[in-house]
């Protein structure tokens, strides 16, 4: 069967298999390999994709019913030249290793800023719930969603991040959750100087 | 704008962020994984690729009768379909593991466990080649199943193993380690003596992206290309050798970036020997790429350790010994990877952080009918299994003198001037200061605040506890005379080249699976040569541009990779000494070094930098004798100890008496690796594996029902933590350096895999103590706490 739809803001129309899922379209087909397949029971979320703006399982939905929607997947994520600051967010605050729940994870940080310009701490955790990441314990994801949140202007304006703006926003980030630890830090240096 | 090529400015602060050297430093691997322009294995595809699939078996213990494939092979997108009679042809039905024992790559005489290979389609896309599995008609004679390793050595337990010559019972191995005599003398003249059975259960480390292999043989030059899920490329390339008999100068393993390893992915599956097989038989390449319900069920398990432990102390809390036996479930083949002399791993570091009079541990390996494993899941060869035991004795200790925990262990540690120390099953300990960590880490948590919490709510029948863990890691296998795998020694190489310009290139023998290690050594580089980081490249993964060595596992990678490195930088430094002193018409013992240039002792204006130094070397400077040109050098690093990285951890758990469900409501996590590469990337190690604890502790089990079904084979009932289960972490450190470390820097990436099940299992058990409960097997969920609360705690099989 005959399926089109948009992705990343490109038409496309392809010959399918009725049954082959959204996510082997996006990686056999479009050869959109940031979209990643992590299990088969569609717990794990590594394979999230934007359907119109909402964060889908790609695993869970068939190509054929995204016929005649937008799709957006992370190599869609930066405009031209211009990370999304999710995409900064992650970097800045370390919010991933081996990256493979990454893109994932940022597309649904993306739709849950769309909606929610400054979520805390507890709707960014229940906002990422479906979607499990073995290298991180989720704490600096948390905070690499938060450093997006607190500099939305690149995505909005292609506006150059401005240094020193960012440096005291960031320092605030850490500051919420890592104060008490650089205090305990230096003193356990003293310890051993 | 934030421009891609300008990236990153981070802004946190500018020389910290950009350091030339130690500091945090964001990664460089990062750029790529943020775009999807990662290199995974399932993203690779090369021309007239074709898909492999495999048979499983559906039970665990079955005769072969028959398998009839002519349906599949007709399917009309079906290239071939290899069963164990094909392979048999090839001498390729069996492969050795990396415990000197065999593992069957596709069934020919009878099946072993749940899940087990049975055939293997190669098709034109995975589609196809699904469809064709179901078109295999396979006769099974199901066989009683051997399930409990408590069982497997009765003298009427099925025999698993009857492909092993003379082979009579279900026995693999016994190991011990100790002074039994001496341990049973100290247990006779002691005060108090507790025991408990504490049962480690199986569970999986299930990486995100799960185990997969493309395999190229190009016939006409007899040479295989095989992209794999691997974190030992070097190793398997060695093994692939010596099994499918291809010489060694014509295999390429190339381990691409990897979704998470954990240790799932050291060991040689039949997957990819399947993919080899295909792609020998095809003429074509060949993609196996496993779900995750095959993830779960073949490959390496973690753990599944029955350990009684006992420990015995004197009536004010001096611990005087340690002694446990214990029963391990090895599953059907023992394929447990770990040094060949050690079956056990390094469990008989179970004496912990304590100054013990003595100890002993006896270990005894046996088959079941599961699948193969042991040593996975951050692990470092077993210590996960021996911090549990020993932090729970110490915790029932506590309970049976009534002393607090966190006192009872600032009593027996082993105190800072007794380092090195010699514990007393054969470990030299590099170094430790444990008390000041313990102490931080209360501090951190507001220790005496949270008691006197806990006192308060369990006045008014709330339920909270407060658990600690101290442990003591070895990380950084090791030295050659005592470690190797299949006879390949421990060790690790490196090799380093300048360009004329002065950029770099490390290329080391480790492979990274999500830790950094583009980012880290490049940082180990920076700080011995002074060149920045971003202008080193490190080369990983890849067997035919890297040197020899074993691989990333066992938090190995910074002791004895990251030793090569700093290593093989010296040498380009002392050589750029030499080629400087030429260039500036001095005597090398005339110069001096400072971060990234030599000087003249006395005139600092008078020098030349690396970069300078570098384009001399490839230039016509004339250069002293016995110096040759360029400017590199390579080298072999055979650790000569272990590193002992510690910690203290503390955990606070809420529990609901309602329905027995188990909050983490904080965690206090003090690490000590010595000296710290990269504060930030270490921070995030330490997050993950404490998340591995809370699925350890809480959720995590791959059971077994009496058939021999697995019944955690998928992520619907297999759980793992997601962003609710756990807390925002806090993290704190304190640096006791290696002394015999090239930069005093210990192991990390598995400390708190290792370290916080017991601080969370130790806070459960505080928190129902108001039920006279000390002690409850993993995983606490709410059932299993619940039926603890009732008094009918279970072992968890």
């Amino acid at each position: 069967m005959q399926v089109t739809m948009t992705v990343n803001g490109t038409d496309i129309t392809e010959e399918i298999e009725p049954r082959v899922l959204l996510v082997h379209f996006i990686r056999d087909v479009l050869r959109l390999t940031g979209t990643h397949w992590g299990c088969d029971t569609s717990n794990c979320g590594t394979c999230v994709v934007l359907m119109d703006g909402q964060p889908v399982k790609s695993c869970t939905v068939l190509a054929a019913m995204a016929d005649g929607h937008a799709i957006t997947t992370v190599e869609g994520l930066a405009t031209g030249a211009v990370l999304d600051p999710v995409q900064q967010g992650f970097m800045e605050e370390h919010g991933l290793q081996c990256g493979f729940c990454t893109p994932g994870m940022m597309l649904t940080a993306r739709a849950l800023l769309d909606h929610n310009p400054h979520p805390d701490d507890t709707e960014i955790r229940q906002a990422i719930s479906g979607q499990i990441c073995r290298c991180t314990g989720y704490a600096t994801i948390v905070r690499s969603i938060k450093w997006a949140a607190e500099h939305p202007a690149a995505a909005e304006h292609g506006d150059t991040v401005q240094s020193d703006t960012a440096q005291s926003d960031t320092g605030q980030s850490h500051n919420t959750a890592q104060s008490s630890n650089t205090a305990q830090s230096q003193s356990a240096d003293e310890v051993h100087a | 704008m934030t421009l891609i090529e300008d990236h990153p400015a981070n802004p946190a602060a500018g020389d910290e962020s950009r350091p030339i050297g130690y500091g945090r430093l964001q990664r460089k691997e990062d750029p790529r994984f943020v775009r999807g322009k990662g290199h995974y294995v399932d993203d690779i595809v090369l021309p007239g690729m074709l898909h492999g699939a495999i048979l499983r078996a559906p039970v665990a213990h079955a005769r072969l009768v028959s398998i009839d494939t002519s349906e599949a092979l007709a399917h009309p997108h079906v290239h071939a379909v290899i069963t164990g009679t094909d392979l048999q042809a090839l001498g390729l039905a069996w492969a050795p593991t990396l415990s000197m024992d065999v593992q069957a790559v596709l069934v020919t005489d009878k099946v072993r466990f749940q899940g087990q290979e049975v055939a293997f389609v190669v098709a034109d896309d995975r589609y196809a080649a699904r469809d064709a599995l179901e078109l295999i008609r396979v006769e099974y004679e199901v066989l009683p199943p051997v399930m409990d390793a408590r069982t497997a050595l009765a003298a009427d337990a099925p025999v698993i193993r009857d492909d092993l010559e003379g082979r009579t019972d279900n026995h693999i191995f016994d190991w011990e380690a100790g002074d039994a005599a001496e341990t049973d003398a100290v247990f006779a003249s002691a005060d108090v003596v507790v025991s408990q059975e504490i049962v480690y259960p199986r569970v999986h480390p299930a990486p995100m992206e799960t185990c997969g292999a493309v395999a190229d043989f190009d016939a006409v030059d007899g040479r295989l290309t095989l992209y794999e899920t691997t974190q030992a490329p070097h190793a398997h390339r060695t093994l692939f050798a010596m099994v499918a008999g291809i010489p060694e100068h014509k295999i390429r393993v190339v381990s691409p970036d990897i979704g998470g390893g954990f240790g799932n992915k050291v060991g040689i599956y039949p997957g990819y020997i399947l993919a080899v097989v295909g792609s020998i038989v095809t003429g074509k390449p060949v993609k196996w790429v496993e779900d995750r319900s095959e993830n779960l069920m073949s490959t390496s398990f973690a753990r599944d350790y029955i350990m009684q432990g006992e420990i015995a102390a004197t009536k004010d809390g001096t611990i005087l010994g340690l002694r446990t036996t214990v029963l391990a479930d090895h599953g059907a083949f023992n394929a447990t990877a770990q040094p060949t002399k050690y079956p056990a791993g390094f469990f008989h570091i179970f004496t912990g952080s304590y100054d013990l009079k003595a100890a002993h541990c006896k270990v005894t390996g046996v088959y079941t009918n599961k699948a193969p494993g042991g040593v996975a899941y951050a692990c470092s060869f077993r210590v996960t299994e021996a911090v549990y035991l020993v932090e729970r004795m110490v915790d029932i200790l506590a309970a049976k003198l009534g002393m607090d925990p966190a006192e009872l262990r600032l009593k027996n540690f082993i105190k800072p001037e007794q380092f090195p120390y010699a514990n007393k099953t054969g470990w030299e300990y590099d170094s430790g200061n444990y008390e000041p960590t313990m102490r931080l880490s209360m501090q951190m948590a507001g220790y005496d605040e949270l008691r006197r919490e806990q006192k308060e709510k369990r006045e008014r029948g709330e339920l909270m506890g407060i658990g600690i863990s101290f442990f003591t890691e070895t990380v950084g296998a090791g030295p050659r005379k005592h470690m190797d795998i299949l006879g390949l020694g421990m060790n690790d190489g490196a090799e380093l080249r300048v360009h004329p310009t002065g950029k770099a290139v490390v290329r080391i023998s480790v492979q990274s699976q999500g830790q950094g290690h583009e980012t880290t050594f490049a940082q180990i580089v920076a700080e011995e040569l002074g060149i920045p980081p971003e202008d080193i490249d490190v080369v990983h993964g890849d067997t035919d541009q890297t040197p020899f060595g074993l691989g990333t596992y066992g938090s190995r990678s910074t002791p004895v990779s990251g030793g090569a490195v700093a290593l093989v930088a010296r040498k380009v430094r002392e050589k750029a000494k030499f080629i400087a002193a030429a260039m500036l018409e001095t005597r090398p013992e005339d110069l001096e070094w400072e971060k990234g240039r030599w000087f003249v002792k006395g005139d600092p204006s008078v020098g030349k930098t690396i970069a300078e130094i570098a384009m001399g070397a490839h230039g016509t400077v004339a250069l002293p004798e016995g110096i040759d040109g360029n400017l590199d050098a390579e080298v072999t690093y055979d650790p000569p100890n272990l590193t002992f990285p510690f910690g203290a951890y503390i955990c606070v758990v809420d529990i609901d008496p309602g329905t027995g469900r188990v909050v983490v409501r904080r965690f206090i996590a003090v690490d000590d690796c010595g000296t710290r590469i990269n504060p930030m990337i270490i921070e995030g190690q330490v997050h993950g594996g404490l998340t591995d604890g809370v699925g350890m502790a809480l959720m995590e089990i791959i059971e077994f029902d009496k058939e021999g079904n697995c019944l955690g084979g998928s992520f619907m009932d297999y759980l793992i933590p997601t962003a609710m289960e756990v807390p925002d972490w806090e993290t704190g450190y304190t640096v006791t350096p290696s002394p015999h470390h090239p930069i005093g820097a210990k192991g990390i990436g598995e400390s708190a895999t290792v370290g916080s099940p017991p601080a969370i299992v130790n806070a459960v058990v505080d928190a129902l103590a108001p039920y006279g409960i000390t002690h409850m097997d993993m995983p606490c969920t709410p059932a299993r706490v619940w039926e603890a609360m009732q008094g009918r705690p279970r072992p968890p099989i």
